[in-house]
């Protein structure tokens, strides 16, 4: 790339051309401050925070999106700049639902580091406030326009990159807002819940719908036994939340904090993940070997399903009858625990802890239960549980590593890297593998399904003579890129990976928050994945069928993989479903009447 | 209100402009303005389609509705009482007048009453200084109100 030399603050910089201002800035430690700007997501220049002075221009521009030239010549801390920033802020915080104090974002939020760094000591103008409505009758997703400084990275990352597009401005001018069409509830709309959404608010307008009062009275609870299960992608990230760097796995000090929390037992959703391998890479190989339909598509990403049940309706049968490992982990939980530690399944409770707030809504699906008794009781965020912990005044940095308890405890490393992008395929690979070459084969790590750089992640396996293509998308945005490019007959796999979340689970909407300032610097989703990769490579056992634990459940209560038993427990079914609601019979009619006589 | 829009003759009409205009840059616009024609206004189903035929969320669509004030989600009614704002009129209290007329109709500035037989629409000066504060009703023009006039007013309409 060609570079360009410009002046910034009196110093000479040199930069590729393609560079905005902010980065040229940013290249030499120069720190402007940005509020609407999330990198490679939202760039748009509208909040008129980044303002700086260019030399030839009458006006302050906005920085993260103003590219650099040759010769060009920017001060970023002048009385101007400084005051045009500050009037800007003050504006923002004018109509701003500022009670800092009782807010979800309280001490992570964007908008107040901004006002203590900018040293905003006062707020002159008090304007008038729109009459908003929270709405929380998702059971995933709060949303709060009050609180809302419509920067529009939420709508840009659910628009752009999701390609989902439920939320967008609406009205003119004072009025405007951000929010689903027609001012419909989240849960009206064919919202996925990805929570991408959460994370890429800057303030406290969106979050999740909370959980922690009902697993609080569970603990209480002297009749109930109260399980917690862990999804793999919680202990590469919690630890952020007390402090640690990105990437710090703190998979010990988690259970640790989770028994101190009074759970009866600590049990690890890997342990389902590796039992949805027996039993999706099973499906697989019958539907290989029987002529079933194919692709197989994973079943692990409540956000994907949706996403499929709304949009893709006609790869329904496609769909893994995989529940997901939270699930799974719920239904063995309630029957083979159950039964062998004789406790009434009533009496049992289960909470997840889940990168996702996709979780939330998956657990009320109806059909996820056994006999009338639900897998999975609550569900909790990464972040929820972190409060949990904070209020239980727990000291995370000084607890001893702890274990999983060993009943329903014992993982191995294919069930850990579910949590990243290309994981569970490189699980069920592990598996299918020893499978079909009827060996135990050293070579165990598909790298070409890892990842996040190029989009569309694409493998051949020549197993037990047999090609097996396969296919990686992360992202729903990239997921419909994928599936229009399958339904156009263009590319034919056997098996697809779809996270609903870019990056896959590490990177889920119930993830910690991480300010746009660190997310200019580095790839959250490479970080974390590498904690999940570290633990695999230090795992004795790194394929799902080498988990004894998994082995006895088959031999003492489920048979084998895909049997009656099997099914009853861990498989599930889908629906196609209606963007916006049904809408009035004889209007549809006259649709559809009106769409067929154009094609004629 | 009465009389159904959402006609399969306007379904087809609409499906026609969209396969015209299918594909060229910017084609929401138009299609949105002849969909306002067709239809008189822009229900949440003529958005549908528009939705699922270009591939436009349907947030989007209704943003850009919501923005226009051309564009009305809901026909108007039978009567549309349209009181002007503009500088002379508003200095001559016609802002109370609009509150008036909207306690009256039970309908707020932008909005059909209940019953759909009136539409309230609050505008920019209408050239008509002369007579502020002015409203008018369809055809029917009425001048130097004051708020006391409005419930005779609207009696007729009534």
């Amino acid at each position: 790339m060609e570079k360009v030399t410009l002046t910034i603050d009196n110093m000479k910089v040199e930069v590729p051309k393609d560079y905005t201002v902010l980065e040229a800035a940013k290249s030499v430690g120069i720190d402007i401050p940005t509020l609407c700007f999330l990198k490679d997501i939202n760039e748009v220049g509208a909040c008129r925070i980044c303002l700086v002075e260019i030399e030839g221009n009458r006006n302050l521009q906005t920085s993260c999106v103003y590219p650099v030239s040759e010769g060009m010549v920017v001060k970023t801390n002048t009385e101007k700049v400084r005051d045009a920033r500050k009037s800007t802020l003050e504006l923002i915080l004018s109509n701003h639902n500022r009670e800092c104090l009782t807010c979800n974002r309280n001490r992570n939020c964007e908008l107040q580091t901004l006002s203590e760094e900018l040293n905003v000591t006062d707020i002159p103008f008090q304007g008038e406030l729109l009459e908003t409505v929270v709405d929380n009758k998702s059971h995933s997703i709060v949303r709060d326009p009050s609180k809302c400084i419509l920067c529009g990275r939420c709508v840009s990352v659910c628009k752009n990159q999701q390609k989902v597009g439920i939320l967008d401005f609406t009205n003119r001018g004072y009025y405007t807002q951000v929010g689903p069409a027609f001012e419909k509830t989240m849960d009206e709309t064919p919202c996925i819940y990805c929570g991408q959404c959460i994370v890429s608010c800057p303030v406290g307008a969106l979050r999740e719908k909370e959980d922690i009062d009902r697993v609080w009275e569970a603990l209480e609870d002297p009749e109930l036994h109260v399980i917690v299960q862990t999804a793999p992608a919680v202990r590469a990230a919690l630890g952020e939340e007390f402090g640690y760097p990105i990437g710090t796995r703190v998979t010990g000090k988690m259970v640790a904090a989770l028994k101190r929390l009074g759970f009866d037992k600590v049990f690890d959703t890997d342990f389902a993940a590796d039992l949805t391998i027996m039993e999706e890479g099973h499906e697989l190989l019958d539907r290989i070997q029987n002529g079933g339909v194919l692709p197989m598509i994973t079943s692990c990403s409540p956000g994907w399903i949706r996403f499929c049940e709304f949009n893709y309706p006609e790869f329904i049968p496609n769909l893994s009858t995989c529940k997901s490992p939270q699930h799974m982990m719920g239904a063995i939980i309630k029957s083979y625990y159950a039964e062998k530690q004789n406790i009434d399944p009533e009496k049992i409770f289960v909470v997840s802890v889940m990168p996702c707030v996709s979780k939330k809504t998956e657990a009320s699906r109806e059909e996820l239960e056994v006999k009338g008794i639900r897998d999975v009781d609550a569900v909790i965020t990464t972040r929820e549980l972190a409060k949990m912990i904070k209020e239980a005044r727990i000291n995370f940095d000084k607890l001893e590593d702890a274990e999983y308890d060993p009943t329903l405890g014992m993982y191995t490393g294919a069930g850990v890297i579910f949590g990243a992008t290309g994981g569970v395929m490189e699980a069920a690979l592990r598996t299918v593998a020893d499978v079909l070459e009827e060996d135990d084969l050293e070579e165990i790590e598909y790298t070409a399904v890892r990842g996040v750089d190029g989009g569309i992640k694409e493998a051949e396996v020549v197993l037990g003579g047999n090609t097996i293509r396969v296919a990686v998308a992360h992202g729903t945005g990239m997921a419909k890129e994928l599936l229009d490019m399958v339904k156009a007959g263009e590319k034919e796999y056997h098996f697809i990976e779809i996270m609903g979340c870019s990056g896959g689970c590490v990177t889920g909407g119930g993830q910690p928050h991480v300010p746009a300032k660190v997310k200019m610097d580095m790839d959250v989703r490479i970080e974390r994945a590498k904690a999940l990769y570290e633990e695999d490579e230090l795992s004795r056992l790194r394929k799902s069928h080498e988990n004894t634990l998994v082995h006895k459940l088959y031999e003492e209560y489920l048979g084998k993989p895909n049997s009656h038993k099997a099914h009853e427990l861990l498989h599930t079914s889908y629906v196609a479903r209606e963007k916006y609601g049904p809408i009035r019979e004889e209007v549809a009619m006259a649709m559809a009447e009106a769409a067929t006589s154009k094609d004629k | 209100m009465a009389t159904n829009i959402l006609t399969v003759e306007n379904f087809q009409k609409l499906a026609k402009v969209i396969e015209e205009n299918k594909g060229r840059q910017g084609a929401l616009m138009p299609i949105l303005h002849e969909g306002q024609k067709i239809f008189g206004c822009l229900p949440i189903e003529v958005q549908k389609m528009i939705s699922e035929e270009l591939e436009i969320p349907l947030s989007e669509i209704y943003g850009v509705v919501t923005f226009y004030s051309q564009f009305s989600l809901e026909p108007k009614g039978e009567y549309v009482i349209s009181v002007c704002l503009g500088t002379a009129c508003y200095v001559k209290n016609a802002q109370p007048i609009l509150d008036k007329i909207s306690e009256v109709i039970e309908a707020k500035p932008g909005g059909n009453s209940p019953d759909g037989k009136f539409t309230l629409l609050a505008t920019r000066c209408i050239g008509a200084c002369g007579l502020a504060p002015v409203i008018t009703i369809n055809e029917d023009v009425y001048g130097r109100l004051v708020v006391d006039d409005i419930p005779k007013i609207m009696e007729k309409y009534l």
